[in-house]
């Protein structure tokens, strides 16, 4: 996406909790209107992050920065960033009214904007009727909603959200993910947002920060993570992959030929960091879908083909996935077509996948 | 080998009803034989009356016949001395629960969200008065509030006063003083709990939507632990309320007697049992009543809805229980 000015910077923070690390050293910059995931396993230190934006811990060590000033010695209620809790954090002694009302009253607004603003976003959950309920007579979409609507009521220059779908079953999710999206595009809010969820962070963000042991591990778009993985952990961590152990032979070009598996494979040099040397040690990671059974046929020219004898097929709906016994023993898994032509178990078979769809990883 | 062969008392147990009720025979055997029928046997005497000599009057033949009469609660009311006395009882079991509540919300919400490290220590310092004997701890006022005790010589030896002053033993503020020492710890407890039960992130919330500390406390923090409060100071108020060791040991010539001294002294000296049952009758009913409102109250504010979760709700439930039976 094309990048205005940067709202919010996060420049080299870390958070020590005595002696554990939780963030270290982390530069990210956040575009104005962007959707940005903060991707992770737990303990990744994606939480903390959010939470330093938001203020409710100071870092050890780093600046954040928002609309060019600096605002990590802010306390939380001076910021201009409102956060939808994981376990939404209702205030129970009050109605879904007055919780979406809050914020507008403690910063003083006048009192008919106040009804005016808070029916707005009740509307925008779809949750008018529910206004007078007390929080603990909603179902967790419901309360998720409120949550939201509490924070968005106040307009705030960038919406922080913790694992927000985290407690709601796997169907509503979907649905709340596309609606989140979708309500994000509208109000045109920058959103920060945590999950450990890869499918979730592929299907909302516009950019995806992949966090490991407290350091970004790769920023970019869906697309780039997913295709262009910079390192084994997010290629392994973003959907399914082979991995598959080598060393490389020669390089040419933007290309480099490494001995995988016992055979000649090709694949693109990693773009950034150093590259890779001949004799370097390596992962080749191929995506399930990018690769299909090549028969008798000869194979295509700008292909890498592999040879294994066939485990089994699983039929799972959508696709057919089929695992296949490299003669190193390493298993290989693709995905097909359910339409695709059936192959036994115990046959042999040849895989093909275009040579720039694999990935070259140091190893 | 033999099949063991089932006993008749074997069937019985076995039975789930049965079983329920063996279990439970003990427990409500011992409040009905320790504390229903001791009620019953105090409704029983407040109906009776005494003879000229001072004795209660016998009942005779079946079914009985004592003398059965409403004349000492008539005498309780229509006289204004026991309801004059009821009333200075409350006002000191008010000033009590103000001074504990003062005292314990602060403490209670230092221990809940501030003290980390020695929490526990802290918590034990406010709980281990109550291992001491409650004599030990109402005579201790009289050493530090007397005329050559600690706090007269503390202040003369400063230079504040020079002369000892007379009002501190004696009086209705010993008593008052002493209570709150007493029983501020059961107004901690309560308060301390419903305090610790407050998830953290309300707190993050509401400084999330533009409130600073002190009115995330006045908004968030004090209406959510308003149950604890209650709890706190029924506890308080109905413990000192009826207490009659401190104004005994502590209190002046305007403050000896609360109600309960005043029960004493008719189940003892004055040997009037009938009028001392009458008046305590009066006063569990206030209390019972008093702490029925209260368990109401509570559960209006609290929102969470699961009982059991707080720990005072369970702690007043019982005492509630027990007055009732």
């Amino acid at each position: 996406m094309t990048s205005p000015s940067p709202l919010v910077e996060l420049r080299s923070i870390t958070k020590r909790f005595g002696d554990f690390v939780a963030v270290d050293a982390v530069s990210l910059t956040i575009a104005s209107g962007e959707f940005l995931t903060l991707l992770g396993a737990s303990g990744s230190g994606k939480t903390t992050t959010l939470r330093m934006i938001a203020g409710f811990e100071p870092p050890t060590a780093g600046e954040v920065w928002m609309d060019g000033r600096p605002i990590h010695q802010l306390p939380p209620y001076k910021r201009d960033v409102n956060t939808v809790f994981q376990s939404y954090a209702l205030f129970p002694h009050m109605s879904v009214w007055d919780n979406v009302a809050y914020g507008l009253r403690r910063r003083r607004v006048a009192k008919p904007e106040i009804t005016q603003r808070v029916d707005a976003a009740l509307a925008m959950v779809h949750l008018e009727p529910l206004a007078q309920r007390a929080p603990r007579q909603l179902s967790g979409g419901q309360q998720q909603r409120v949550a939201l609507a509490r924070a968005l009521v106040n307009r705030p220059r960038v919406l922080l959200l913790d694992e927000p779908l985290g407690a709601l079953d796997l169907k509503l999710r979907k649905e709340m993910q596309l609606e989140l999206k979708h309500l994000q595009t509208q109000v045109g809010i920058t959103f920060v947002y945590v999950t450990h969820d890869q499918e979730e962070a592929l299907t909302m963000s516009d950019r995806i920060a992949l966090m490991r042991g407290g350091r970004i591990e790769q920023v970019g778009t869906p697309r780039e993570i997913y295709d262009r993985p910079a390192t084994k952990y997010v290629a392994d961590f973003i959907g399914e992959t082979n991995l598959l152990g080598g060393q490389v032979r020669s390089v040419a070009g933007t290309r480099a030929t490494l001995d995988v598996e016992g055979q000649r494979l090709e694949a693109p040099v990693p773009v950034g960091s150093a590259g890779v040397t001949a004799g370097q040690a390596v992962w080749l990671s191929v995506r399930p879908e990018v690769m299909t059974l090549l028969g008798d046929r000869p194979a295509p020219p700008e292909h890498n083909t592999l040879e294994g004898m066939v485990e089994e097929g699983i039929y799972a709906g959508s696709l057919t996935k089929l695992r296949l016994r490299l003669p190193s023993g390493t298993t290989l898994v693709l995905h097909m077509a359910p339409t695709a032509v059936a192959v036994a178990p115990g046959q042999r078979a040849r895989v093909v996948w275009p040579v720039d769809r694999g990935v070259c990883l140091a190893a | 080998m033999t099949t063991p062969s089932l006993t008749w008392f074997d069937r019985l147990r076995s039975r789930p009803r049965v079983r329920t009720a063996l279990a439970a025979a003990l427990p409500v055997g011992w409040v009905t034989v320790l504390l229903f029928v001791p009620y019953l046997m105090l409704l029983v005497y407040s109906l009776r009356t005494l003879t000229p000599a001072g004795f209660i009057v016998p009942c005779k033949g079946f079914p009985p016949d004592c003398a059965w009469t409403l004349a000492n609660y008539d005498r309780l009311f229509s006289t204004s001395v026991y309801p004059a006395t009821i009333w200075f009882s409350a006002r000191i079991a008010i000033t009590v629960t103000a001074f504990s509540l003062i005292l314990a919300y602060p403490l209670a919400y230092l221990l809940a969200f501030k003290v980390r490290r020695h929490k526990n220590l802290m918590y034990m310092a406010v709980i281990i008065p109550l291992w001491v004997s409650y004599l030990v701890r109402a005579y201790a006022w009289k050493i530090i509030l007397g005329q050559g005790g600690i706090l007269n010589g503390l202040l003369m030896s400063v230079g504040v006063i020079h002369q000892p002053l007379q009002f501190l033993l004696y009086s209705k503020w010993a008593v008052i003083i002493a209570l709150t020492h007493i029983y501020t710890p059961f107004t901690l407890m309560p308060i301390y709990a419903v305090l610790e039960s407050v998830p953290a992130n309300l707190k993050e919330a509401s400084q999330d939507l533009y409130a600073d500390r002190v009115r995330t406390f006045f908004h968030i923090v004090l209406p959510l632990s308003l149950p604890g409060v209650l709890a706190g100071s029924t506890f308080a108020f109905v413990l000192s309320m009826g207490d009659f060791v401190a104004p005994q040991l502590l209190g002046g010539s305007d403050s000896a007697l609360m109600i309960s001294n005043v029960v004493v002294s008719l189940f003892g000296v004055a040997y009037n049992w009938p009028l001392g049952a009458a008046i305590s009758v009066v006063m569990l009913t206030l209390v019972v009543s008093l702490l029925t409102l209260a368990n109401r109250v509570e559960r209006r504010f609290d929102y969470r809805g699961e009982p059991g979760r707080i720990a005072k709700t369970d702690a007043l439930g019982a005492i509630a229980t027990e007055s009732r039976a």
